[in-house]
């Protein structure tokens, strides 16, 4: 399928801007997280962290703290780290590479943040008494705390145990490509460095558990994006069976990739909640979640371009160096980059593409994934795109008209083998062009030179990998029920903080059954079929795709029985508002209460051989390895020379995410993003001195964007029909990708004119006076 | 530490709750009252989550100690959703412009907006933009939050009554 095509017939719930249910708890102050959660007997749990990046642990005295009353326990690593399972995930499985993962530190302390000690207590004000009157013998030992320092010769070592800091993944020999630069009219070479961001969810991470000895059964309220890695890793931690764990799922405040896979930490609670006997709770701090959580996008790209003297690509090369910190969520540590090498050409018609990666092992907090963990790829690339437009003296947006992949070109295979089926970049970039008017902008921005005025445009375009459809990511099961009561309850395995997907999985299941939307109800948590959670831009394809698959068959059951009992055929049935009546015939009408007050209560009353009850299950995986949405991100801005602040202006996202089933809750998900984009790109720097020292500890230093930083965002739809059913494709993370680089295009564009450009994240009003001063 | 039992008047009415002198007024009114939709984001002042009114003023429950609220009427989320579970105008604003996702940093905006238009019944764009600077969001980019305080002031001041497209039934 490769026309444009519109998206849907009218449907009645899909495609609606539904207000969330959600909302009115949330908004009225009785939402649930993991923090309101309050059990009799509960402790409380503060962590004791090392403030060296590297040393040696030579002893813990923790008689001062357990005299402390109030204190119930005080556990090391000598106490945990033996009875503890492994702390692998079940979608990444055991790590092949990686560095040794205990719930605390063992004999030595390898980031500032390591946990070294937890006291348990009756308040987390006593908790945090106890951690002072901990006396740990610590001897520091050198670190490595910049990518510098980690990959240079005879560099110590952060985890000895794997002989290396460096993971290298070089290109291999490849006369074709070296044949094709060679020849090229213009080969141009930029580096651009991101800076190490972290995702901030307003809600740290935190969990209460609590063991019953008797009953044998472990209860867990996490802050999480999965409830079923939280099962699972709790399961394998305590060494009991999966299935003496139980897992809500509350509200959760945010996670933006924090919080899909456990931690060390949340092992350690579990651990206690078991080795205690009562009801513990964790709830992170700020200090801890900035220099403990994780960290993200600590990548520097070495891009290089090949052209031909009409400004079309030939080949592309990438040298990523990527800082992973030390302890990775997961666990696992591995060479290469995958997804930046395969998606690394974007949009564009790029004959050839090669790749190489140095992942680089430091003294700092682990990396985790943070939306659109491999977007280097496309800020970089997309800054490279403007570079090579620059040094050949062509528009930007013409240079992209040139290479970017047309409707006519479809399926078109990626020179990583990958293959587009359906996605629409040069419609995208054409329908944001027109949306700022992109001649009258230049024209404009002429005339403001002249002023003294430097404004800058900059284009983004960007393909994003949804909804993965390989190993454990690949599926998602719905139970749909008709109760007997005649409403409607969903289970599913998914996670969702901040998603929407209390509404949206209600639109699909009520279009797809005939219910009305206010009779379904979502029940996610650890009871629920198995699913790898929230994250990846999964939930409309996969868990909409199983919503929708279990709500069809379950609407041929409530046919079934109403035909059976209205004595007419199915075709001639209709279904709405939660009844099936006789198509003209509206009097001629059973609801779904009364059908279900018959399969359920009377099942006699059945038709011969039909099973009781209305229910249907279903377990929906995508078509393909990736369901593509696309977008194109234009930025203005204007760059005040004197000071060097950055102003934006506009903002404007082109997006096709195929079938919406809630253009309210997209938008909502773009505009997320790009304001993290935008943080990534002007703002935020988790920055280490080069003693490996946090310097953002708190959000006086670790500045995420206000409401003024974030202009009004511009939003343009296409839609396309994924080959996925229903339509739909994902779209949670391209926000975050696209944004930075047209927002770093067009800062440059600004600077072009003074003669100045910045390729290091974040772009702050130092580094523009910088660039500015270089270029005089 | 040692605790002492002091008198709250949260939401109207009369509470007694232990506390120890460095309580503050974000733990008691959580763990003390049970009231737990002021949310504790950063404990250092920064993020707005923990906006409460004292005396019909914003201020952040994370900064005061309990101790010092004691001669004031303190109001919280709660305080401020009507008791038949409806909205607020302002709330209701909030929900029909996707002012919020995960829900986290909501009560603060909403408390701090309370506060902002009782004190500024008509700001301009601007002022209000600025206004909604003092409380952090990593959700919605503000997008929703903006557009739902120009909503909630337009409508208290007459201007708008309801524009947004209902779910069909």
């Amino acid at each position: 399928m490769t026309a444009l095509e519109e998206a849907t017939p009218a449907a009645r719930f899909v495609g609606q801007r539904v207000k969330r249910r959600e909302d009115p708890r949330l908004l009225s102050g009785h939402g649930r997280y993991a923090d309101d959660i309050s059990l009799p007997g509960q402790l409380h749990i503060a962590f004791l962290r090392s403030d060296v990046p590297a040393g040696r642990i030579r002893g813990i005295d923790v008689r001062a703290a357990l005299a402390l009353p109030g204190v119930q326990a005080v556990f090391t690593g000598a106490d945990l780290n033996d009875i503890s399972g492994p702390l692998w995930t079940t979608t990444n499985g055991p790590p092949a590479f990686g560095p040794p993962m205990h719930p605390l530190a063992g004999d030595d302390v390898r980031f500032v943040g390591d946990p070294i000690a937890m006291v348990v207590a009756t308040s987390r004000y006593i908790a945090e008494d106890g951690c002072e009157l901990i006396e740990v013998d610590l001897e520091a030992t050198p670190a490595v705390s910049t990518l510098e320092q980690a990959m240079a010769e005879g560099a110590p070592l952060v985890h000895p145990e794997l002989g290396t800091n460096v993971l290298d993944a070089p290109r291999p020999p490849d006369p074709e490509l070296d044949a094709v630069m060679a020849g090229a009219a213009h080969v141009v070479t930029r580096t651009f460095a991101m800076t190490r961001t972290t995702n901030v969810p307003m809600e740290g991470r935190g969990m209460v558990a609590s063991w019953d000895r008797y009953a044998r059964e472990l209860r867990v309220w996490p802050s999480t994006q999965s409830p079923h890695e939280i099962k699972a890793f709790a399961g394998r931690v305590l060494g009991i069976p999966e299935n003496q764990v139980r897992v809500e799922m509350g509200d959760v405040g945010g996670g933006f990739g924090q919080k899909m896979y456990p931690t060390r930490e949340e092992a350690a609670v579990l651990l206690a909640a078991k080795a205690v006997g009562r009801p513990v709770k964790w709830i992170e701090d700020r200090r801890e979640n900035l220099i403990a959580a994780n960290q993200a996008r600590h990548d520097i790209a070495t891009v290089t371009m090949a052209v031909d003297a009409d400004g079309h690509f030939l080949a592309a090369t990438a040298d990523l160096v990527q800082g992973v910190g030390s302890y990775p969520a997961g666990g696992g540590i591995a060479a290469g980059a995958g997804f930046v090498a395969m998606l690394f050409s974007g949009g564009y018609r790029i004959p050839k593409t090669a790749f190489s990666a140095k992942t680089v092992i430091t003294n700092t907090c682990g990396q985790a994934p943070f939306r659109g963990p491999w977007a280097i790829e496309t800020i970089a690339r997309e800054q490279l795109v403007d570079a090579v437009a620059a040094e050949i003296g062509m528009d930007p947006l013409e240079l992209r008209r040139r290479n970017v992949i047309h409707q006519s070109e479809l399926p078109f295979t990626l020179p990583s083998y990958l293959v587009y089926d359906v996605v629409t970049p040069e419609e995208t970039l054409e329908q944001a062009a027109a949306m700022l008017d992109w001649e009258a902008f230049r024209a404009e921005q002429a005339a403001a030179r002249a002023e003294g005025r430097h404004l800058g445009v900059g284009l983004s375009l960007c393909i994003e990998p949804s909804a993965v459809g390989m190993g454990a990511w690949a599926t998602e099961q719905a139970i749909v029920r008709i109760d007997p009561s005649g409403m409607v309850e969903v289970l599913m395995g998914t996670g969702s903080h901040g998603h929407s997907l209390e509404t949206t999985i209600p639109q699909v299941v009520a279009e797809h059954l005939g219910c009305a939307i206010d009779d379904v109800v979502l029940r996610q948590g650890g009871d629920t079929p198995y699913g790898p959670g929230t994250g990846g831009s999964r939930s409309a394809v996969i868990a909409g795709g199983a919503a929708q698959s279990a709500s069809t068959t379950l609407r041929e059951k409530v046919l079934a029985v109403a035909a059976h009992l209205l004595e007419a055929s199915p075709e001639d049935l209709e279904v709405a508002d939660s009844a099936v009546s006789v198509r003209g015939t509206p009097a001629k009408a059973l609801t779904f209460a009364e059908l279900a007050g018959t399969a359920y209560l009377n099942a006699a009353a059945l038709p011969p051989g039909l099973e009781p009850g209305l229910e249907a299950s279903s377990r929906f995986a995508p078509p393909s390895p990736f369901t593509w949405s696309n977008a194109c991100h234009l930025c203005v801005c204007e760059v005040d020379p004197r000071t060097g602040v950055v102003t934006l202006l506009r903002f404007i996202v082109s997006e096709d995410c195929g079938v919406m089933i809630n253009p309210m809750v997209v938008e909502g998900q773009i505009a997320g993003g790009v304001a993290q984009g935008i943080g990534g790109a002007l703002y935020e720097e988790m920055a280490y001195d080069a003693d490996g020292n946090p310097l953002a500890t708190t959000f006086l230093d670790y500045l995420i964007p206000t409401a003024s930083e974030v202009p009004d965002i511009e939003y343009g739809h296409i839609e396309t029909r994924s080959n996925s059913l229903g339509g739909y494709k994902g779209m949670g993370e391209g926000g975050a990708i696209a944004s930075p680089a047209a927002v770093a295009n067009a800062v440059n564009d600004a600077l072009a004119g003074l003669g100045a450009s910045v390729s290091q994240f974040p772009i702050t009003p130092d580094r523009v006076l910088r660039a500015i001063q270089a270029a005089d | 530490m040692p605790e002492r039992r002091i008198e709250l008047v949260v939401n109207g009415e009369r509470r007694h709750v232990d506390v120890e002198d460095r309580t503050t007024l974000g733990d008691a009114l959580r763990d003390g009252c049970h009231l737990t939709g002021t949310h504790l984001a950063c404990e250092h002042g920064v993020c707005g989550a923990c906006t409460v009114l004292l005396d019909g003023e914003a201020v952040r429950s994370c900064l005061v100690f309990a101790v010092q609220a004691t001669e004031a009427e303190i109001t919280t989320i709660e305080g401020l959703s009507p008791e038949d579970g409806s909205l607020s105008p302002i709330q209701d604003a909030f929900r029909e412009c996707h002012g919020l996702q995960c829900g986290f940093c909501t009560p603060g905006f909403v408390v701090s907006l309370t506060a902002f238009l009782a004190s500024s019944p008509d700001p301009s764009d601007e002022e209000l933009r600025d206004a909604l600077t003092g409380n952090l969001c990593r959700c919605t980019g503000y997008q929703g939050i903006v557009k739902a305080a120009r909503l909630a002031t337009d409508r208290l001041n007459g201007r708008r009554i309801v524009e947004t497209t209902e779910v069909p039934a």
